[in-house]
């Protein structure tokens, strides 16, 4: 059954906090948060109610974590965010621009964070946010020049974009990049091997390479783990473990839709269920809703077939584009969807997708929105 | 003792103060005293490379400075400023 939700919302210019009803119908609002500050993430700690993690920076500023420990009443800034080790060669190091992506630790690891961030780098907490270490194992890794190569990027700057785990086995991990596709590590970050079989690059001479993807967001089934679901630069994409070679499942999308977004999102109780926000990828690649007329697509088979789901979005001169955090489920039963679009605009789906109604707008571009339990 | 200007993306640090006084020979020591009076500042300003953040500027007097290691004198003015970032 539904329950009451919290919206995460961050912004361009501030973080907001939507809470609903029981009924998911009524929505009040509390913000700004940190009004101006650029959020690129604003997550729950679902081990420890009330703890929020949020990654600031601003136009000026250079980039911090803020963590909260009363559900967003007071904020205390982390007293080492995330940041490379000094270099030799200042002219030339890495220095964080941005923590895009926050990520709690594993269920039997209370206090652990795991943070990926712009330039491409991965970074632990041990003590719920407060500090923050550099994870050689990525970051010094012989490899990474050429999964990270500096000249790559988006045009907000290369991405290490997504961080999942396990939730079998706290040492077995995924990352998304936007430079190198996705990799694997079976020992806890220590070590780190590309996973990229069949995902198309065709922005490289060679379009199946090893790694040089651009990997826009990667899930985990909630409820099969072995099942990982992309959204990458070149499609829709679904891999089955211990399998290695990805399947193109956005060739079954309409052929006038396509199958380019920026994310994916999984049924929290449904393997075979997840939903995309496709967006025009054709010529100078627009990214906005295909024709104007904004949809999601199902699958409820592993992606073998997709539906189209538009009620209550605009019919005609709808040009939304949601970024890559910007789009989530709930843990009800029937599944609540959230997504934020860069028009400022927060739209709820209470049946799955069936229907749409606009619950927010006029806020500045919308990053990201996570849902959590009241 | 040097006098430092303090910008207004940074007044929350300084619990609103625009102005406030540091103690070091160069930009770095200063940023670091007021780092220990002001927990988190230096690394709004500075990067974990000592590179002066490409949005902000740091003037001694009326020079520009580009490297922290600048050094200081008794009563300069350090001045720190937000410049231009885009809206």
């Amino acid at each position: 059954m539904a329950q009451p939700v919290q919206l995460l919302v961050g912004s361009r210019k501030g973080a907001w906090i939507y809470r609903s009803d029981a009924d998911r119908d009524a929505w009040q609002v509390e913000g700004p948060l940190f009004l101006g500050a650029i959020i690129h993430h604003f997550v729950p700690d679902p081990r420890e109610p009330g703890v929020l993690l949020i990654a600031a920076s601003t136009g000026h500023l250079g980039p911090t974590i803020y963590r909260s420990e009363d559900g967003g009443k007071s904020w205390t800034e982390a007293a080492r965010p995330p940041a490379f080790p000094k270099a030799a060669d200042a002219a030339t190091a890495r220095a964080v621009d941005h923590t895009f992506w926050l990520q709690p630790g594993h269920a039997s690891e209370p206090g652990v964070w795991w943070a990926g961030t712009s330039p491409p780098g991965l970074f632990e907490s041990r003590d719920g946010g407060r500090t923050w270490d550099s994870v050689a194992g990525f970051n010094d890794n012989p490899m990474y020049l050429k999964w990270c190569p500096p000249e790559a990027g988006t045009p907000d700057g290369a991405l290490l974009n997504q961080i999942t785990i396990d939730p079998r086995d706290p040492a077995h991990m995924y990352i998304a990049t936007s430079t190198g596709g996705v990799f694997e590590s079976r020992d806890r970050a220590r070590s780190w091997r590309p996973l990229n079989q069949n995902v198309e690059a065709n922005f490289l001479p060679d379009p199946y390479p090893e790694f040089g993807q651009d990997a826009h967001y990667i899930a985990l089934a909630p409820t099969n783990p072995d099942r990982l679901w992309q959204q990458n630069h070149c499609g829709v994409y679904r891999l089955d473990r211990p399998g290695e070679r990805w399947e193109r499942i956005g060739k079954a999308m309409p052929a006038e839709i396509g199958d380019i977004g920026f994310t994916i999102v999984p049924h929290p109780a449904c393997a075979e269920t997840a939903w995309v926000f496709p967006m025009d990828g054709t010529e100078v690649w627009p990214r906005v809703s295909p024709g104007g007329r904004p949809a999601v697509y199902r699958t409820r088979d592993g992606g073998a077939s997709w539906e189209r789901q538009d009620k209550g979005f605009p019919p005609e001169q709808g040009w939304f584009t949601v970024k890559r955090q910007a789009f989530c489920a709930d843990a009800g039963s029937p599944a609540g969807l959230y997504l934020g679009t860069t028009g400022g605009e927060l739209w709820a789906s209470g049946d799955e997708g069936a229907s749409w109604r606009q619950i927010a707008a006029h806020l500045p571009e919308i990053y990201s929105v996570v849902a959590a339990p009241l | 003792m040097v006098q430092v200007l303090i910008p207004s993306q940074l007044i929350a640090y300084t619990a609103g103060a625009t102005r406030v006084e540091a103690d070091g020979g160069t930009i770095e020591a200063a940023l670091d005293d007021l780092d220990r009076r002001f927990p988190g500042l230096k690394f709004r300003v500075i990067d974990e490379q000592d590179r002066i953040r490409r949005h902000m500027r740091i003037f001694v007097g009326q020079d520009e400075a580009r490297d922290v290691r600048r050094p200081l004198q008794p009563g300069d003015e350090l001045m720190i400023f937000g410049a231009l970032s885009g809206g």
